[in-house]
């Protein structure tokens, strides 16, 4: 059991983070006090065109000075600095979160129609899995996730999330089940512009993280819901899927269904599963995806895990429990329930 | 005596479930919670006669365990409302979500609008106690899943048809489930069967027809006929033989 929510404003009018940390605090029940965090997009109008890399260092020493010189070496550090902590009482500060502000050098990255992101990207895989003591946690343009081993509100208030502004907010509490609690383990898990937060579990990680290391990934978090943002990242971004058919492809229809379907559509559905077999998604899960355009909430195909969806003019809340909803938006006006595995996508309009 | 008029805003669920108990094992016969949003397990096994009114939207598992007392919900209920409830009722003027009536042993869930996925999930029935879940608007899929005794009786109203998902009855071993109009054979689970619904079963339901119209100020007149379908198990034992062979 986990609790997930999120916000997107359609008309990017930014909302600070302390509604959302009442939100999920509402549900401190779905988590056990090992995981906690929040990502907002928008929150970095000053370097808007970095990659804001936040990093987990255990010091400042060696694991610093590698990132450093792999930083420097593969482009420019515009502006660096320790990610402001508050202490708290009930939350002890395992690692020292960090932030550079990068500028890939494009000329490096050769194969490739977009050698910023696959710039960056190469780096965030090799930095985990070579630096010892360093883990970078999120790697997008003007976002930033900020996460912990704590219970909702403890990790909110040590990060001071009610400082920074966002239009668009995911939030995520955890119960660890399958694997220990730590504060890489802690959601949402981030890859460049993409982001996620998942409720329950992906009982197909064997197959799907296969799939996703065969193309280039390399899972370091110990926990599943990592293979959902590198999926998202190898068909939305590098396939050139729309998140619609993203979706379609990890939760798609049952086979009866698809026979019962016009033969075209059939016929499409029927190729993307097969070509996308190893990507498809098994388990009871919830899940909301972000990406600076948008956000996407779909859940399993069987529904075992909870979803409900709020609006409220410009904003579209998507959440494991209502009530969490009504308490970042008392005025909420329209609330429904999605059908298993159909996609809720909020974009933005501007 | 005068209802015990309790302010939940921001309330936890454990003191407030706590003056709850309380009040009921003194003798309070009328509750009135304002302001509740997202606070679990409200009435959860209380016993006694009290009439619980709720202004908001409780949380999760409301009623668990409950014995007795009447809950009557002006708002959405959240997942399980009903869950292993012995006796009493809930009448919730809105929405609920998944597992509603999650194991119900005994009394009644009445839903004006629409439930979730795994509604009346694994109810049950024994001699006297028999679970009723009756549901105004439309239900999603695994309907009366694993079901092993009770009533299941969705009405439809806006809907057409009543249910489009699938699994409805998916294990069915006892009880039984009536769905307004017709039912699409496809939508039906392993160990479901759907038979003709009668004018014998039509006198059986009446009082639970007109009970729940009345609660919610519907006229009945227009569900009073044998435009239902009823869907039974085929067996008892709908797994026999998957694990094992006899």
């Amino acid at each position: 059991m986990c609790g997930i929510i999120g916000v997107i404003d359609r008309t990017m009018s930014r909302m600070d983070g302390s509604s959302i940390k009442e939100a999920l605090s509402l549900m401190d029940e779905r988590g056990s006090g090992e995981g906690a965090g929040y990502v907002a997009y928008g929150i970095y109008p000053d370097y808007a065109d970095c990659y804001a890399i936040h990093v987990f260092f255990d010091n400042l020493l060696e694991p610093k000075t590698m990132v450093d010189k792999i930083l420097q070496t593969w482009g420019r550090v515009v502006h660096q600095e320790e990610i402001p902590t508050y202490e708290q009482p009930g939350l002890k500060k395992e690692h020292i979160p960090w932030r550079y502000f990068f500028k890939p050098y494009t000329d490096l990255m050769v194969g490739t129609t977009n050698p910023d992101d696959d710039n960056v990207k190469r780096l965030v895989m090799s930095i985990n899995s070579t630096v010892e003591g360093a883990l970078i946690f999120s790697s997008g343009k003007n976002l930033g996730v900020f996460k912990a081993s704590g219970w909702p509100e403890d990790v909110a208030n040590f990060y001071r999330i009610e400082d920074y502004k966002g239009y668009i907010w995911l939030a995520h509490n955890r119960y660890p089940t399958n694997t220990s609690g730590w504060w890489g383990g802690a959601h949402p898990f981030n890859l460049l512009d993409w982001s996620v937060v998942h409720n329950g579990e992906i009982t197909s990680y064997g197959t799907n993280r296969r799939y996703v290391e065969s193309n280039g990934y390399d899972c370091t978090m110990f926990t599943d819901t990592e293979v959902v943002a590198y999926l998202f990242d190898l068909l939305g971004r590098k396939h050139g899927l729309p998140s619609e058919t993203v979706v379609t492809a990890l939760a798609p229809p049952f086979w009866d269904e698809i026979d019962e379907m016009p033969e075209k559509q059939e016929e499409f559905l029927r190729t993307l599963r097969l070509t996308y077999g190893p990507a498809l998604m098994n388990g009871p899960f919830a899940i909301v995806v972000a990406t600076k355009d948008g956000i996407v909430g779909f859940t399993d195909r069987i529904k075992l895990r909870p979803l409900i969806v709020g609006e409220n003019g410009s904003r579209l809340y998507i959440s494991s429990e209502e009530a969490a909803i009504r308490t970042m938006d008392p005025e909420v006006k329209t609330i429904y329930m999605p059908r298993a595995g159909e996609p809720v996508i909020g974009r933005v309009t501007i | 005596m005068e209802p015990l008029v309790i302010d939940a805003k921001g309330m936890h669920y454990t003191p407030l479930n706590k003056l709850i108990r309380e009040a009921v094992a003194s003798g309070v016969k009328e509750i009135v919670l304002n302001n509740v949003l997202g606070q679990r397990f409200i009435g959860n096994g209380v016993r006694g006669d009290a009439k619980i009114t709720i202004n908001g939207v409780p949380g999760g598992d409301l009623g668990m365990f409950m014995s007795g007392p009447e809950c009557e919900i002006f708002g959405n209920a959240e997942h399980a409302p009903g869950n292993t409830m012995d006796y009493g009722s809930l009448i919730i003027h809105g929405s609920a979500g998944d597992a509603v009536a999650h194991s119900m042993r005994g009394g009644k869930v009445f839903v004006e609008g629409n439930i979730g996925y795994r509604g009346g999930i694994h109810m049950k029935e024994y001699d006297g106690k028999r679970p009723i879940l009756v549901v105004g608007g439309t239900s999603h899929a695994f309907l009366g899943e694993y079901m092993a005794g009770g009533l299941i009786l969705v009405f439809g109203i806006g809907q057409e048809p009543t249910i489009q998902d699938r699994g409805i009855g998916s294990g069915i071993h006892g009880g039984e489930i009536i769905i307004r109009g017709d039912v699409n054979e496809k939508l039906l689970g392993v160990g479901a069967k759907k038979v003709k619904f009668n004018e014998d079963d039509l006198e059986r339901l009446t009082p639970v027809i007109k009970d729940f119209c009345e609660r919610f100020g519907i006229d009945s007149s227009q569900f009073l006929d044998t435009n239902y379908s009823k869907i039974i198990p085929a067996s008892s034992r709908p797994f026999a033989g998957k694990y094992t062979w006899e």
